[in-house]
């Protein structure tokens, strides 16, 4: 078999125990494809070392008729999980050379069923971003591009690494994290499957956290039957996340059915955006045609208090970041200043997160601070609270009416330019998660499912939206739509 | 609320973030763009409305309060940019 690279994680979990190919094999044709394509930036700490023992040990274990979900399969971590001993710097160089003396829960659990960690992956520092444009290890590129126009394009953020490499065949899968549209978003931009699951899913210990009540880890793949499988391995409950849900984690593939009539698919109003392509607009309705033929039962449902979800997000994300960054203190880890004579103790914590945080970091780390600070926090950051139960509230009565999940597009943009977005405010940026930021207020889960190529040649994705803890249902009616819509678009190589 | 050049040095003083004086127009600027954004939730009624604490209803789990960890002094500095004799080493903090 060549181009091993380039299969997703079904086949080769199928292939690998059919005798076809060995774990070696498939780990050394990514190691080679991700030593190709180092213009993309998207492995910035490679574990070759690492991978093939690792391979070595998945055969062993598939040769003796002992093989767990993903035995033998090569993925990539995003810099965000801490990895023992292999350096993770959530792509800040305030953690520059921290190699974490433990393992976070969710990359341990890929471990034990077999995974196989091919490096890490590129990011925006501290998830914070939709461009992978404020990495301390410069921009992760897409492999998409306009036509023949050579301008780099982004492959969303924060987890754009991920879904760069998912894209280019450099792994068959991997993690990403989404706190307000991060995996979602990315995947989306590549023409790839992203899930974030329901908060609580899975275990936020170890992942460096960056908004406490939003972060969910999920996959990043190649078609929805990879993401059931890598999501259950993902999945669980961690007595060492106390939000962590004491919840059995189903078969997820085995709900793969494809069928969903009968089912009841909620179309928002309100994700109606002004300004809104006329493509992105045809793409949402061809969806819901498609699911309408598939036996689904299409419905308007109204989501009112949509349009404060993004400024809502904007105060409670930077509020729990200024406090989960309180600990980069160039004390306990990571990077500390120069420091000049006489200097204290507060000169170092200054000097040191002003070298260390990135300017997107830094501002809202201080965004957090103000919205927090006496004075304002029952003006900023307790409304927002408020405004988050009303958002929740929206989900809940349409949930109730009936519906089974909600259609809407993932992006109100297809990718655009790396550095188009440089001169623009920073809300202009934020506008990017304003589909995908409501289900993380809501800690509901949503799925990004590849849908069709814009007049330029670039993905677009629809996102589905479900019942909290039915990730299982929602699975199967992105299932669904994927056959219906059966994308098959790549990249062309040039890097 | 408009924040000026002295709010925005403040702020940057409460986050322990160095901001220099020549910084600070443009970052003030910038926070005000960001919160005219906010300002929105003005609008929203949210009267007798709980503000959110968790987005799914439960209690946090209770554990024995016990040891269950230790002993691990060398992997807890092993990051340290300035570890001395199983401390972390800080500038002088009292006179």
């Amino acid at each position: 078999m060549s181009d091993l690279n380039k299969l997703g994680l079904a086949e080769a979990r199928d292939a690998l125990r059919a005798g076809d190919v060995t774990s070696v094999e498939l780990t050394e044709s990514c190691l080679k494809a991700i030593d190709e394509a180092d213009a993309l930036n998207a492995f910035v700490h490679k574990t070759p070392e690492i991978a093939l023992e690792r391979a070595k040990a998945a055969d062993e274990r598939i040769k003796a008729g002992n093989a767990p979900s993903m035995c033998g399969l090569p993925i990539g971590i995003k810099d965000l999980f801490c990895t023992k001993g292999v350096p993770s710097q959530a792509a800040s160089k305030i953690l520059d050379g921290f190699k974490p003396e433990y393992e976070s829960t969710v990359s341990q659990q890929l471990a034990d069923a077999g995974a196989v960690m091919l490096g890490k992956l590129n990011m925006d520092e501290f998830a914070m971003g939709s461009s992978n444009e404020t990495s301390t290890y410069g921009n992760a590129v897409s492999p998409w591009r306009r036509g023949n126009d050579d301008a780099q394009l982004t492959p969303g953020g924060s987890s754009g690494g991920s879904a760069s490499a998912v894209s280019a065949d450099l792994c068959l899968a991997a993690t990403g994290t989404d706190t307000g549209g991060s995996i979602r978003q990315p995947a989306a931009f590549v023409g790839i499957t992203g899930i974030k699951p329901t908060y609580g899913r899975c275990s936020r210990w170890g992942i460096v956290a960056f908004a406490s009540s939003l972060d969910q880890a999920g996959p990043m793949t190649k078609n929805v039957r990879d993401a059931a499988i890598m999501l259950e391995t993902m999945c669980g409950h961690d007595p060492k996340d106390s939000t962590s849900a004491e919840l059995a984690v189903p078969n997820f593939e085995a709900m793969l059915t494809g069928d969903i009539k009968g089912k009841k698919i909620g179309i928002p109003k309100e994700y109606r955006m002004d300004g809104m392509p006329a493509e992105i607009e045809k793409l949402w309705s061809e969806g819901a045609e498609m699911l309408k033929a598939a036996g689904a039962e299409i419905v308007d449902i109204s989501l009112p208090h949509t349009k404060y979800a993004l400024p809502a997000y904007y105060v409670i994300a930077p509020a729990e970041a200024s406090s989960n960054l309180a600990r980069y203190d160039g004390v306990r880890y990571g990077r500390r200043a120069q420091l000049a004579q006489g200097d204290g103790i507060t000169e170092m914590y200054e000097k040191t997160r002003a070298e260390g945080f990135g300017h997107e970091v830094q501002r809202r780390v201080m965004i957090g601070t103000y919205v927090l600070s006496a004075g304002f926090y029952d003006a900023y950051y307790n409304r927002a609270r408020k405004v988050r139960t009303l958002i929740k509230k929206d989900f809940e009565d349409v949930f109730a009416a009936g519906v089974d999940a909600i259609l809407t597009p993932a992006t109100p943009s297809a990718s655009f330019g790396l550095g188009e977005m440089t001169e623009a405010d920073p809300v202009q940026m934020y506008l990017n998660d304003v589909f995908t930021v409501t289900v993380n207020l809501a800690g509901l889960p949503g799925i990004s499912v590849p849908a069709g190529l814009d007049s330029q040649g670039l993905p677009l994705g629809l996102q589905l939206i479900g019942r909290p803890w039915d990730e299982g249902d929602l699975l199967n009616t992105a299932y669904a739509l994927e056959n219906a819509v059966g994308f098959v678009a790549k990249p062309s190589k040039w890097w | 609320m408009s924040i000026d050049q002295s709010t925005a040095a403040k702020v940057a003083k409460l986050a322990r973030i160095k901001v220099e004086d020549d910084a600070l127009p443009a970052l003030a600027s910038e926070f005000n763009t960001i919160l005219g954004f906010i300002e929105q939730l003005n609008e929203v009624d949210v009267e007798g409305v709980e503000p959110m604490v968790s987005v799914e209803p439960m209690r946090l789990k209770r554990r024995v309060d016990e040891v269950t960890d230790g002993n691990q002094q060398d992997k807890v500095l092993s990051n340290a940019p300035d570890a001395r004799e199983g401390f972390f080493a800080v500038p002088k903090v009292v006179e």
